[in-house]
């Protein structure tokens, strides 16, 4: 183990250099998003995940969110484990009526000021399950959307655009 | 005709494609329940259609599979769940979908229908969803100084929805009953009338974290339906896909399982593997996780110019980097105080409820769909199933350690053998009714694919994740272990959601 450990010190970070911000993301945004708070919050995000009927598929991606290469949380952006803790709701998936109820009281356990983005095609209308009698539709039909993050899955350059669009506007 | 449709008076559906399929009478599906509870059979898979109910088996001392069908015009059918445990929760949901009941069965609530719908049985006769819900009631437990924990449905890491219901005595588990169906999207609804493509996509789509084992199990079902064999360079670049999804899941689970036990060094360094993996498939298959990749007949896109280049540097780097990690797992006792003897499953449940992948695995059975029924090209590669008994948490990982081994000599034999060629067949379907089943090896296990065609659309789908099997064993494990054990045991199981609520 202390062999890995110092090996973590002399070599090269793992880490890739930051993107630049999502402009279409960030002018999607502009509008939604209130100034005041920004200023308030400082330049921190608390996240949670909420699966509200999802593939996985998005999970997989947002995961590796956390990994040593894109590194989230060197920007102030960090997963928390209670929607009490959120500044923001990271939703995937097709909201299906077996999750409906579950994300509304996410949604209204996470304190204001509060963003929602939507993560994945599925989160938009429902995607390719759209039309299902288990479906709800995408993300906006249950909670109020601020940003949606595009693709089946979005890679995690294109989450972390998203996610950083949202710092810079929020 | 096998030996295993001789022993079931009834007649055969010709032209099934994959496996015989046997309609049969009352007698024969009793018949079939005895030898699933007298484990000379083992459950595959237990499904609804239109007026009928076919189950899947797998017969142990001929390795046979076959399709066994009651046909039920009154909407009636023996349970089989009232023999054998392992059919209870396919029978909720049988029940929930088609309307259809299995006459027995020991336990009446419903699985996969939690009051929401507008609908009730949504593919079977559909009636309007009554207007109040009904309360689910969780089995009881009793006893002196018991509590109950409620967790989920949204759980506070980056997971799938479910709810877990605890009953604990101070720290330790007295029971733990799981309720699922959160995700529950309708795939098989939504996959009955699509074109063969559309179908491939929503199959893709029942587990992301799977979409290449389950494209595959699909299209095997398809291709057996079709009566038509893939090219070889096709079967071969199929495998490639099917081990880099394996690799990149195991990566994913041995590091989360050691972040369970706080262990995040593993966890930092398994995940930048699993990183290089889903970029290696990237640059081969232009999808980090290769959605919408198998079709049916073949591949949807050939393997990129440089991507056998990739491939080596992505083998170089796992063959220099994982023996280090594998060291520091199995040398860290701290780590292996949590993972050894921690949630153990025994082995007669491992047989009895047929679990599949490294959870049956490191309970002793060694079931893998590569082997039986068995798919190309697997037929001329060598790989060894790897089989501990000890049934621990420890014991999961170390099956996944071991696979990932197996799966890099597969990627090497691969690339050193793949034919060159077309990577896409012509179905050539003709008008008419075609049925099959296909098998595929995903990360956790075997995924069953059973599809009736009806020209060319699929007129009927059933999609079974290997967690069906292994979900209800998840409660047995955590038994008698402590609370803050659960998210190993849990992890180490990492059984889909998605998947399972399909």
């Amino acid at each position: 183990m202390r062999r890995i450990l110092f090996e973590g010190l002399v070599r090269r970070p793992l880490t890739e250099a930051p993107p630049v911000a999502d402009d279409a993301a960030l002018a999607a945004l502009a509008a939604n998003v209130d100034r005041a708070a920004r200023r308030r919050l400082g330049r921190s995000l608390s996240i949670r995940e909420v699966d509200a009927g999802s593939c996985n598929g998005c999970e997989l991606e947002i995961h590796a969110l956390n990994n040593a290469v894109y590194d989230l949380e060197r920007f102030g952006l960090r997963f928390v484990a209670s929607p009490r803790h959120a500044d923001v709701l990271l939703v995937t998936g097709p909201v299906t009526r077996n999750m409906r109820e579950a994300l509304a009281r996410t949604y209204h356990a996470t304190p204001d000021p509060k963003w929602v983005v939507a993560v994945g095609d599925c989160a938009l209308d429902g995607g390719l399950f759209s039309g299902s009698y288990a479906v709800v539709g995408g993300v906006s039909a249950v909670v109020p959307v601020d940003l949606h993050i595009p693709g089946c899955p979005p890679r995690p350059m294109q989450l972390l655009k998203g996610l950083l669009s949202l710092l810079e506007a929020a | 005709m096998s030996a295993l449709t001789d022993m079931i008076a009834g007649e055969a559906v010709p032209g099934h494609g994959g496996c015989p399929r046997v309609v049969v009478n009352e007698d024969g599906w009793r018949l079939a329940i005895n030898q699933l509870s007298a484990g000379s059979w083992t459950l595959l898979g237990l499904w609804g259609d239109t007026g009928a109910v076919h189950m899947a088996t797998l017969a142990e001392d001929t390795r046979e599979i076959a399709v066994v069908t009651i046909p039920c015009p009154d909407g009636r059918f023996p349970s089989v769940g009232a023999l054998h445990p392992p059919a209870i929760r396919l029978e909720r949901a049988i029940r929930d979908l088609y309307g259809v009941v299995p006459v027995g069965l020991p336990d009446d609530r419903p699985w996969l229908d939690l009051g929401f719908w507008d609908v009730q049985h949504p593919l079977g006769k559909r009636r309007d969803a009554p207007s109040s819900r009904v309360p689910y009631t969780f089995l009881p437990a009793e006893g002196e100084n018991l509590h109950q924990i409620p967790v989920g449905p949204v759980h506070a890491g980056i997971i799938e929805p479910g709810h877990f219901r605890f009953t604990a005595n101070g720290e330790t588990v007295v029971r733990l009953e799981e309720r699922l169906g959160y995700v529950h999207k309708g795939i098989e609804g939504l996959i009955a009338g699509a074109t063969l493509d559309e179908a491939a996509r929503l199959a893709g789509r029942t587990s992301g974290d799977s979409t290449v084992a389950y494209a595959l199990a699909y299209a095997h079902a398809v291709e057996a339906a079709a009566g038509v064999q893939v090219p070889p360079r096709a079967s071969h670049l199929r495998a490639l896909m099917a081990e880099l999804e394996r690799l990149a899941n195991h990566f994913g689970d041995i590091g989360a399982v050691c972040n369970d036990a706080s262990f995040s060094l593993m966890h930092a360094h398994c995940g930048v593997l699993r990183e290089r993996t889903s970029r290696a498939a990237d640059a081969c298959f232009g999808h980090r996780l290769m959605m919408d990749a198998v079709l049916p007949g073949g591949i949807a896109r050939d393997l990129a110019a440089d991507g056998v280049d990739h491939v080596t540097a992505l083998l170089q780097d796992i063959r220099r980097s994982f023996p280090e990690l594998i060291e520091l797992y199995d040398n860290t006792a701290s780590l292996q105080d949590r993972t050894a003897s921690t949630g153990i499953l025994r082995a007669e449940l491992a047989r009895q409820f047929g679990a599949g992948g490294y959870v049956g695995r490191a309970s002793g059975r060694a079931f893998d769909a590569r082997k039986i029924p068995g798919y190309r090209p697997y037929d001329q590669l060598a790989f060894d199933i790897p089989v501990l008994q000890s049934g621990d948490v420890n014991a999961r990982v170390w099956v996944r350690i071991r696979e990932i081994e197996q799966s890099l000599g597969l990627v090497e034999q691969i690339l050193n053998t793949l034919p060159s060629g077309a990577v896409r067949t012509e179905l050539g379907l003709t008008a008419g009714i075609r049925e099959g089943l296909g098998m595929a090896e995903a990360f956790r296990g075997d995924v069953l694919a059973w599809v009736r065609l009806d020209d060319d659309r699929v007129a009927r789908c059933h999609l079974r994740d290997p967690s069906w099997f292994q979900w209800p064993l998840l409660e047995a494990v955590i038994e008698g272990n402590i609370v803050a054990d659960f998210p190993l045991c849990n992890k180490s199981f990492n059984c889909s959601y998605s998947g399972h609520d399909l």
